[in-house]
């Protein structure tokens, strides 16, 4: 067991450091700290942009492997990037859907032509991926999806209805999770589709939340079309696939959040300096507290990441989105407390947020989404602790 | 970086398993607690002459193993798993650190091999403010031809009837702070075993009346040792967080075996949701306890091995709070949860769940509660950005 890294690794630092300080200038000035959690609306245009430069400068795929068209850059190597990129103020990625989950699945698991096809428009940031999993009826029970797909003459054709999709409306692709098997239920029957968003039979709805902008979106699938070919893995494979893929949400990416986190923890610590709120002894316990757990997370990342690499979800895996759903909701909270009075008058109508606030709000969809608290209790009890599972309506 | 235990170390935690699994089973820490010493002399002597645990980390030009801190972590949480009663954290986490931080080598050369093979304990002795380290006013150290005289009373120290070797704190006239290694045996010491609500770990007053040091047992050798000190108590503060880990995990591991066996509504109440997600509320706080305790570890080696890395060293000042914090609010609310989870028979002295308990409260207060080890982390975060 060891910490730190190698005078190789340092160097390799300097070199990313060298690199955001020379490209994340100029035109990309203004996106320095953007595009986080809860202003991922923001600049899209410009942040792809910035995925195409953050490509040229090959920062894109780093851990993938070589004959993948990665980097197969080392763990230690991928810690340092991801954390020259926060301290750097680099925007929230608007490829990290295809970079962390799509790209990683298709390695795993896609064809050869599929890798071929897929990977180098991640790689080159010109394709930006969507997550089509959730739908009306199917949040925490995720098996009950009822969007259907059949094969008709060489083409899948799709009819339902997705929810939840961030940055459906600027992506390129989607990947969805359909009923592909007429009268199964469960997770029998399903598919794993890659399915083009630029057709007439994809319809976008963007949900307004309650920070009132929005970055989730509705998606209607009216006989929507994709080639016969564009799946992962065999008809019927599909809960194998989205759940491989779900694997990838606790990989080195864990690393980059925090470093946002980070950054939100210092403006809060900031904003307690400026008003005195840093003098309140409560205060200071929660700051303290706050600034423990945020360690403690990259702590159990670092824990996450090392040792052997097989794919099972050891416990510190299995508690990660728990562990940081919670922390992000209590800081959001906590900013709000620091700023006290001030908390409440916005920065401009009709109801412009400042970044505190809009953490404040955005944070109660931490724990909601991407599996909420109570499913994450569940698989723990379940899956780590071995206790009994729930037993099931009929 | 590389943030696993390798197959080495994984050796030393399945063999500190198994032997204490035996050795320090539920009867066996009810004989030990109940006896006059409080720990099993025959226990301990297996521990220093068998299995060096004592020795691990003491470098070997002192009769020791040489390995680090991160292997006495893996021991300390298995010593906590099974409630081992044993002067361990007051003589190698405290009193051992002492002596190898200290500028003193001569007083290493005549203590360390001693304290490796087991054959002599010691502890660090000072006056314990109400949450934190150190009280305003410790006993005194005041001059005279051959050295100090040593005058005051420390009011709860760890072990400190049963230790051979004391490591005393004591404040010189110009409020500098000595810490002075002297015999428990010395003229002017007067000690006595105070009756505790955790019956596990023992505690003791010691009185000192004209106790007479000479230079040559100042740790420091006549410089200030605030910053000794300082470092001692955060370092035995990782050990405590590394014990209290392996105690909170086990209070969940036996709540997991009771209530996957008793039976209500025709169901195993680990079945309902209420209990689940209770316990997987537990695992959250042990897991985060456990990275802390292990990355708190990798700073303690860095700091006690002379060639250690400046950086890495430097993040003591956070590590050590961070982990005390979690694993000491882990231990207490699984503790607290262990006999709330058996329901009535935690309520029982034959159970296990309140030794545990009564292990966490005390363990929370040792060394520095978590409210402040936060309100010093507070400061330094604080401080840190003028």
């Amino acid at each position: 067991m060891k910490i730190g890294f190698s005078a190789e690794d340092e160097a390799f630092r300097q070199q990313v450091a060298d690199w955001l300080q020379t490209h994340l200038c100029g035109e990309f000035e203004p996106l320095r700290f953007r595009g986080g959690p809860g202003d991922e609306h923001m600049f899209p245009e410009e942040r792809k942009a910035w995925e195409r430069e953050l490509a040229k400068g090959g920062w894109i795929g780093i851990g993938w492997p070589t004959e993948c068209g990665g980097r197969g850059l080392s763990i230690s190597q991928q810690v340092i990037f991801h954390e020259e990129y926060a301290r750097a103020g680099g925007p929230g990625r608007m490829g990290h859907i295809g970079e962390g989950l799509i790209g990683p699945t298709l390695v795993a698991l896609g064809s050869e032509e599929q890798r071929q096809r897929f990977l180098p428009g991640i790689l080159e940031g010109r394709e930006f991926w969507c997550q089509g999993y959730s739908e009306p009826s199917a949040g925490s029970d995720l098996a009950g999806v009822k969007t259907r797909a059949q094969l008709e003459n060489g083409e899948w054709i799709i009819n339902g209805q997705k929810v939840w999709t961030s940055l459906a409306h600027e992506s390129q692709w989607c990947f969805v999770l359909a009923r592909t098997e007429q009268g199964s239920v469960g997770h029998k029957g399903l598919t794993f589709l890659l399915v083009p968003m630029e057709q007439p039979g994809i319809a976008v709805q963007p949900i307004q939340q309650l920070t009132g902008t929005s970055e989730f979106n509705e998606v209607f699938f009216s006989d929507a079309r994709t080639a016969a070919n564009n799946i992962i893995g065999a008809p019927g494979d599909g809960w194998k696939v989205a759940m491989t893929l779900l694997g990838f949400e606790r990989g080195v990416s864990t690393l980059g959040q925090q470093m946002q986190f980070r950054n939100e923890l210092e403006e809060v610590i900031r904003a307690a300096q400026d008003n005195g709120a840093d003098r309140d002894p409560l205060i200071r316990q929660r700051l303290a507290q706050a600034w423990a757990g945020l360690k403690v997370l990259r702590y159990n990342s670092l824990r996450m990441l090392s040792g052997t690499q097989d794919g099972s979800l050891r416990g510190e895996a299995m508690i990660y989105k728990l562990a940081w759903s919670n922390w992000h909701r209590d800081l959001g909270k906590l900013a709000m407390d620091v700023l006290g009075p001030q908390a409440e008058l916005l920065e401009g109508a009709p109801y412009q947020l400042s970044r505190l606030q809009s953490l404040f709000l955005f944070t109660r969809s931490d724990t909601i989404y991407g599996g909420s608290n109570e499913i994450q209790r569940n698989i723990i009890a379940e899956r780590a602790l071995g206790m009994p599972r729930e037993p099931r309506a009929r | 970086m590389d943030f696993a235990f390798n197959e080495e170390q994984l050796m030393i935690q399945e063999a500190a398993a198994g032997f204490l699994g035996k050795a320090s089973d539920s009867a066996a820490v009810r004989t030990a607690m109940e006896s006059p010493q409080g720990y099993d002399a025959q226990v301990w002597q297996q521990i220093g002459q068998e299995l060096y645990w004592p020795a691990l980390m003491i470098p070997e030009q002192y009769g020791g193993v040489g390995m680090g801190f991160v292997e006495q972590a893996i021991l300390l949480e298995q010593m906590g798993r099974h409630l081992l009663c044993a002067p361990f954290l007051s003589s190698a986490c405290l009193a051992t650190p002492a002596l190898l931080l200290g500028g003193n080598e001569p007083l290493r050369e005549t203590w360390l091999p001693e304290l490796a093979a087991g054959t002599m304990t010691a502890t660090l002795a000072f006056r314990q403010a109400r949450s934190g380290w150190l009280a305003p006013h410790q006993p005194s150290a005041r001059a005279y031809a051959q050295g100090w005289r040593l005058d005051g009373e420390y009011d709860a120290v760890l072990d400190g009837a049963s230790a051979d070797l004391l490591i005393l704190a004591a404040a010189h006239e110009d409020g500098r702070l000595g810490l002075f290694a002297v015999p428990a045996d010395q003229a002017g010491i007067e000690r006595s075993a105070l009756p505790t609500l955790d019956q596990t770990r023992r505690l003791a007053r010691i009185r000192l009346t004209n106790v007479t040091v000479a230079p040559a047992q100042s740790l420091t050798l006549d410089q200030d040792a605030a910053a000794l000190l300082e470092q001692t108590l955060q370092i035995g503060a990782i050990a405590l967080a590394c014990e209290q880990t392996g105690a909170a995990q086990r209070c969940l591991d036996l709540t997991l075996s009771y209530i996957g066996e008793r039976q209500q509504f025709n169901r195993p109440i680990a079945s309902f949701q209420a209990i689940k997600h209770r316990c997987a509320d537990l695992m959250l706080h042990i897991e985060n306890s456990r990275s802390a305790a292990y990355y708190a570890a990798c700073i303690a080696q860095q700091v006690l091995a002379p060639d250690g890395d400046a950086q890495l060293k430097a993040e003591l000042i956070e590590a050590a709070p961070i982990a005390k914090s979690e694993a000491s609010e882990a231990f207490m609310l699984c503790a607290a949860d262990s006999i709330q989870l058996h329901g009535g028979v935690g309520f029982t002295w034959e159970y296990d769940p309140h030794l545990y308990f009564k292990r966490a409260r005390a363990s929370e207060q040792l060394l520095g509660t978590p409210a402040w080890h936060r309100e010093r982390l507070a400061a330094h975060i604080l401080e840190s950005r003028p």
